[in-house]
């Protein structure tokens, strides 16, 4: 199958890297970055784009842009890995849209337009006889879109919980570890590039409910929005609060919580003794699933990274390709 | 409660034993021999704190042994929920906050500490809520969380077992 690949940051580059080095039959017809495009229809040389992204910071042509790829060229499978806008979803929003429009498959890490139009995007894509593959829109490497729909299918979720945000949780962890504040932790998570230049949208528990609304639309159809969620960051948290949770053998982690029956959704600063499973450390991801049959499932990996985020757009890609090829 | 043992050497360790062992805490025990009465029993009088469905496990276990159970005395089922209080809690007024869940009447302040790094820098809290039974909990809690919206403070709750 054809893939055609919209941005070209750490996602981006992982995700070309994986494609140029692993056997999948999947070939790459036409990559953009933001501001030049290439499009090759018997595939592009892939090594060969990466080094001249490289060097000269631009993969293609001028004259050609992102959009020019999803309306005209010849590709089965769109993934869309550009920077995310929480509040509009553009542009990813638009690409995608094209694309599902023309019957094209799409894989995306992008939270954005997951978050903010899922039930329109799914509705699209299935009148297509397509699918829409967003594994890496919530927890980076772990398979939670995949656990939930098909690991755990038949499954009653109780609840679905866990610590969802990487830079959170590693200035949590630093501030009980070596007692800094959380001013020192955030300091040292920004200058070991765990923390945007504005880290809003994770310290105040944003990124985390955007992933909880994800869950909530695409798994539970429960059509929700970010004005849902209970949200609270962790930039009140003291390093005091930490010491005093501390006394009881308890520590303090940013949760995030999801109780399907009710559409009851939480992001909150909690209170978790120290030797519970949800402790993780570092930018470390861990999600906890409650259910009635299974009992009790939690899965821990790394929540980004390219690669780790490339791994969960490769295996929305290879599901695409052994369920949905209509070549073989 | 109130008890009636034999009045021999070991009965009284027998009775309080199996408190211990069924995970118990014997607060104050008295027993007194009322001079010129002269009986071959003893009545003690026990006040203790027991895990959650308990009380009734001892009984069996005193019914067994032989050990009369006069009175079983008022029932109190005692749970405990410690939360976190994060902001400038002494100016609005720690004590009013206090005494809004002491004045609910089935909830009460257990155990309070303060961390006040600097003067103007937010303080932080630990607060341990009392209360006989979860729903009580729940609504002690829910109490707490109005005040904190009210009062600007931040509050950090267990992450409990689904009820």
């Amino acid at each position: 199958m054809k893939v055609a690949i919209l941005g070209l940051g750490a996602v981006g580059r992982g995700v070309l890297e994986v494609l140029a080095t692993q056997k999948t039959g999947l070939v790459v017809t036409a990559v953009a970055d933001s501001k030049s495009a290439v499009i090759e229809s018997e595939g592009i040389d892939i090594k060969a784009i990466l080094a001249q992204k490289k060097d000269s910071g631009i993969c293609g042509d001028l004259t050609l842009s992102a959009a020019d790829i999803v309306t005209t060229a010849d590709y089965d499978i769109l993934v869309e890995v550009t920077p995310t806008d929480v509040e509009t979803g553009e542009p990813a929003l638009s690409y995608i849209k094209e694309a599902l429009a023309r019957g094209k498959h799409v894989v995306t890490s992008n939270k954005g337009p997951i978050a903010l139009h899922y039930p329109e995007l799914s509705q699209i894509a299935s009148t297509k006889g397509v699918v829409i593959g967003f594994e890496a829109t919530v927890c980076g490497a772990i398979p939670i879109i995949q656990t939930l729909r098909h690991g755990l299918a038949g499954n009653d979720v109780r609840r679905v919980f866990g610590v969802l945000n990487g830079t959170c949780n590693y200035i949590l962890t630093r501030m009980a570890d070596e007692k800094l504040t959380y001013a020192q932790a955030l300091l040292e998570a920004r200058e070991l590039g765990y923390a945007e230049a504005d880290p809003t949208y994770d310290i105040k528990g944003i990124d985390a409910a955007i992933k909880l609304v994800i869950l909530a639309n695409a798994v539970w159809n429960l059509n929700v929005s970010l004005n849902d969620v209970d949200c609270a960051g962790i930039d009140q948290v003291t390093t005091e609060a930490i010491a005093l949770a501390e006394e009881e053998d308890y520590t303090i982690r940013l949760i995030a919580e999801l109780i399907p029956a009710t559409g009851q959704m939480r992001v909150a600063p909690r209170l978790l003794p120290r030797n519970h499973t949800l402790i993780v450390q570092h930018t470390l991801n861990a999600v906890a699933v409650e259910t009635d049959l299974a009992g009790d499932i939690t899965l821990i990996g790394k929540g980004a990274g390219s690669l780790e985020t490339a791994s969960a757009i490769l295996s929305d890609l290879i599901f695409i390709r052994d369920f949905y090829d209509r070549s073989t | 409660m109130n008890l009636e043992v034999l009045d021999k050497p070991g009965q009284l360790v027998g009775a309080l034993q199996p408190i211990s062992e069924l995970g118990g805490n014997i607060i104050s025990v008295i027993h007194e021999r009322e001079p010129g009465v002269k009986s071959d029993t003893l009545d003690v009088q026990i006040m203790l704190e027991l895990p959650e469905d308990m009380l009734s496990s001892l009984l069996e276990i005193y019914k067994v042994n032989n050990v009369n159970v006069v009175r079983v005395g008022e029932e109190r089922l005692l749970i405990r929920r410690s939360v976190i209080l994060i902001g400038h809690l002494m100016h609005t007024d720690l004590s009013d906050t206090v005494d809004r869940i002491d004045a609910t009447g089935f909830a009460e302040v257990g155990e309070l500490s303060v961390l006040m790094p600097a003067i103007n820098e937010p303080s932080s809290a630990k607060i341990t809520v009392k209360c006989d039974n979860l729903d009580d909990i729940e609504k002690a809690l829910r109490i707490l969380n109005e005040i904190a919206s009210e009062k600007g403070f931040m509050i950090i709750e267990p992450l409990e077992e689904l009820a």
